[in-house]
């Protein structure tokens, strides 16, 4: 079956047999898209968490079939190396990964919490970022969502 | 054990070409670590150290046309940080710019892997002395060169930011190695002090940073070849269970599929697609002889004081009689622990025409090669095994089965093949971190201080059965080096102590995991010290400190223990408490002071105070990093994680039921206090995993009483 969606900003129509297969391995085998981490495959950990259509999805368990027509953002469409997100930046500034396999998954989900919620409060972040990181970065990871909201709340007042 | 090998740091090779100019490179080098030194002769007998036979340009260092320098390491990055601190040693003594070092994982045919792997924490401080000293010959090097080049007497010549400059004149680095095929090497120079340092010491930040926060490809995982096809591997449930014969009638038929691979102990799906891989792979009934249906208590028979191999590692004085009536005996236990590590165990391998290329996260580089070579039947030569960064080691990637794996479908189908673990595999064959049961003895003297202090605890292998680790090590040894981590008593003031260990091989694979046997063995030593500080009715700090000894080791131990203490209060207060608890591992001494209450009927971690001799912190802010992850993994550990044997299955399989500590378990303040009290760095990324277990439980006890002796912590 053929499916169309917007990725990254791009329109983009794959054909594929079966539409159930998740959205995690078009991306990365189809679309060679490989920030999105695969971690367990059911949806457990959040390591393979874009957005589509703004929220944040976990998407070893999201067929494909239901991306048709949306817009699907990756790490790769969230910011770059010279026009950062604010999340992102946020992580920079506070050197929050460690071996960093699990930290896009953590950076989209900070992004689509901070969309809906500018500014969460300890609580909102402890009830909304439930990835799992081994390495353990959750102290610097808390400050970093902090920081981001600060730089995101600085953005739109001189926008 | 064989005749020590003659091993020289001046062992220089030079090669030109690769793509590159002015390439250096160097033969082997020293074994700074005892433990590593001690194992020298045992990594050596396993494979051949790369000594440059002169016809590969095996490589530490490159100079490339942009005037940089490219450091191919020996260790693979996991996350601990140590190709940054590389590039602060190389910029220091080699008088480059921190931009211009780039960091690289050495791949077995351009480079000099570590022969034996990257853990222990040991990266860092195992080259801080060769790794300089390669980038200080380096630049002499270059200022031998540039002097003939440049006409003008060496002595005149100083470098700075990758520049030879002197009589006038000035060269990069990358000129003057242009062309160059006849290097002289010369003696191996001075170190500076590490006061002159620019870099080292500063907290850089990580050279990894930006790849790991735009979401680079750089991970095994990530990694693909052209024309790559997708392959799976059945794995048993049942612990012990061996593989006896397999239908593959409807799985060979399944869209996608290339090849049903049928080995003598395993069958593989190899396929155009992940997805289809693993659709063919439910359709394969397997038929597994499984001998026995283990269960928790079997495994819970087998691990006790008392059985096994018994080993006593440390011994002071008389033991104690347990029915003198003075004499308190308390028992703890762990459980097994899974690595949990989010990068899936993965390969992605071709081999063809004689050769085999495998790409893939490993800590064993060297083993991984060896053991790909021996069963395709290559010439070590003939398997190139490139490493990326790990998404995660603690351990878990000593062992690198699947690679092999992922080689022997390649070869079957002549086409490069991807092969990972799906999560429910990574769950019930890891390996794991072994159950441990200790029983702690001790008296106090009249004094009201320590008299006697004994552990004797067992565990499952660590070290033992180890690919790293030959068996012949541990007959002369007798004991497991990985289980005994923290097992020992380090308060050596006290006037009779001892070690007693209990060794059983587990009929499941038990191995490293972050800091070995410390986690546990600190739990029950540091709980029980605690509870003997209780008894006496004195401060614990106190209590600790009159029994450390006044050996030199002790004073850093000591100066980490009262810097800690001083944050410490005895009382509870506002329903808060505090615990306290200290390790020595790998001569690093660590103390704790964990701030904890109790929040609907759940143990709460509000704040961590680390205080840490790490001798010399290269990098300080990752030393941090590194000071926190060990905490909250540590946490983790003590409170959350274990795995249990059900129907003769190990579960959990998933995240979740395996409970892990979440940003919403994590204490919001972890505060960092570093001692440099000596004059070289040590290990870092373990030792302040040790007292994390007890600091909470010592906490617990002030709050309510209650003494937990079982990780994970569980209040009645």
């Amino acid at each position: 079956m053929k499916i169309s969606f917007t990725i990254n900003g791009q329109a983009q129509s794959i054909e594929i047999e079966d539409g159930n297969t998740p959205l995690l391995w078009v991306v990365r085998d189809m679309l060679d898209l490989k920030g999105t981490k695969f971690g367990c495959g059911k949806a457990a950990c959040g390591a393979c968490t874009l957005h589509v259509d703004g929220e944040a999805i976990r998407s070893c368990s999201y067929a494909v079939k239901f991306a048709e027509g949306k817009n699907v953002t990756t790490i790769e469409g969230l910011g770059t190396r010279e026009n950062p997100h604010p999340v992102q930046q946020a992580w920079v500034e506070h050197v929050v990964p460690q071996c960093g396999y699990c930290q896009p998954g953590f950076m989209m989900a900070t992004a689509a919490l901070l969309e809906k919620n500018p500014n969460p409060t300890d609580e909102d972040i402890d009830n909304n970022i439930i990835n799992v990181c081994r390495c353990a970065t959750y102290v610097r990871m808390r400050k970093a969502i902090h920081r981001a909201a600060e730089l995101t709340q600085s953005a739109n007042q001189t926008s | 054990m064989t005749e020590k090998k003659k091993v020289s740091r001046r062992k220089f090779l030079i090669r030109g070409g690769l793509g590159t100019i002015g390439v250096l490179a160097v033969g082997t080098y020293v074994f700074r670590n005892p433990l590593r030194r001690m194992g020298l002769e045992m990594a050596e007998t396993m494979i051949p150290p790369y000594s440059g036979s002169g016809t590969e340009a095996n490589l530490w260092f490159e100079i490339t046309k942009e005037n940089k320098v490219v450091l191919h390491s020996p260790k693979v990055e996991m996350g601990q940080g140590s190709f940054t601190s590389f590039a602060q040693m190389v910029a220091d003594e080699l008088d480059v710019n921190l931009d211009q070092v780039q960091v690289i994982g050495a791949a077995t045919a351009t480079g000099i892997v570590d022969a034996l792997s990257t853990g222990g924490s040991l990266s860092v401080a195992s080259l801080w002395l060769p790794l300089r000293e390669m980038a200080a010959t380096v630049r002499e090097m270059l200022k031998g060169e540039a002097a003939k080049q440049m006409g003008v007497d060496a002595s005149s010549l100083s470098t700075k930011d990758g520049t030879i400059e002197g009589g006038g004149k000035s060269m990069t680095y990358a000129e003057v190695a242009a062309g160059v095929t006849e290097w002289k090497l010369p003696k191996t120079p001075e170190l500076r002090p590490v006061k002159d340092y620019k870099y080292i010491g500063q907290p850089i930040k990580r050279v990894d940073l930006e790849a790991k926060v735009f979401g680079d490809p750089i991970f095994g995982m990530d990694a693909e070849m052209p024309d790559m096809l997708h392959a799976c591997v059945i794995r048993p449930e049942h612990v012990g269970a061996t593989f006896k014969s397999a239908d593959t009638s409807k799985a060979e038929s399944m869209p996608g599929v290339v090849k049903i691979v049928q080995k003598e102990d395993w069958v593989g799906v190899v396929a155009e697609t992940y997805a289809q891989a693993q659709a063919a792979k439910m359709t394969i009934k397997v038929d597994w002889d499984v001998p026995k249906q283990w269960t928790e208590e079997d495994i819970r028979g087998l691990l006790q004081v008392g059985k096994g191999n018994k080993m006593v590692t440390q011994k002071k004085g008389g033991a104690v009689d347990p029915a003198d009536e003075d004499v308190v005996s308390m028992e703890f236990k762990s459980p097994i622990g899974a690595h949990a590590q989010i990068e899936p165990n993965g390969a992605v391998a071709l081999v063809k025409d004689g050769s085999a290329t495998i790409i893939l996260s490993t800590q064993v580089i060297g083993v991984t090669q060896k053991q790909v070579s021996e069963a395709l039947g290559l010439p070590l030569d003939k398997v190139n095994v490139i490493p990326t960064y790990l998404g995660g080691g603690f351990g878990r990637r000593l062992n690198t089965v699947h690679a092999v794996q992922a080689a022997q479908m390649s070869q079957e189908v002549g086409k490069p093949v991807k092969y990972f673990f799906t999560r429910k595999e990574e769950f019930q064959h890891d390996t794991f971190r072994p159950p441990t049961h200790h029983i702690m003895r001790g008296k106090l003297g009249a004094d009201g201080y320590l008299d006697s202090l004994e552990h004797h605890y067992a565990s499952g292998d660590v070290a033992i059965n180890s690919v790293i680790m030959p068996a012949a090590l541990h007959s002369i040894l007798g004991t497991d080096v990985g289980a005994m981590r923290g097992g020992n008593i380090m308060y050596r003031g006290t006037p009779k102590y001892r070690a007693v260990q209990w060794h059983t091989t587990l009929p499941f694979a038990t191995s490293w995991w972050r800091s070995l046997g410390l986690l546990a063995n600190t739990f029950a030593i540091e709980s029980f010290v605690d509870e003997m500080a209780i008894k006496a009715g004195k401060n614990p700090v106190e209590f600790r400190l009159a029994s450390i000894g006044d050996e030199g080791a002790d004073k850093r131990l000591k100066a980490v223990i009262e810097k800690a203490g001083e944050s410490y209060r005895d009382e509870a207060s506002n329903g808060r408490a505090m615990g306290f608890a200290a390790s020595v591992d790998a001569g690093a001494p660590c103390a704790h002071v964990a701030e904890v209450s109790i929040e609907n009927k759940e143990i709460k971690v509000h704040k961590v105070l680390c205080v840490f001799d790490c001798g010399i912190a290269v990098n300080p802010d990752q030393v941090r990093a590194q000071c926190e992850g060990s905490i909250v993994m540590g946490m983790s550990g003590a409170m959350h994680e274990k795995m249990t044997l059900k129907d003769g299955q190990l579960y959990p399989t998933i995240y979740g039921p395996y409970n892990m500590t979440l940003l919403r378990h994590a204490p919001k303040d972890v505060e960092v206090i570093l001692i440099q009290g000596d004059d070289k760095p040590y290990p870092v990324g373990e030792p302040p995993m040790g007292p994390i277990g007890a600091a909470i439980a010592n906490a617990v006890r002030r709050l309510t009483g209650e003494r937990l002796t079982d990780l994970p912590l569980r209040l009645s």
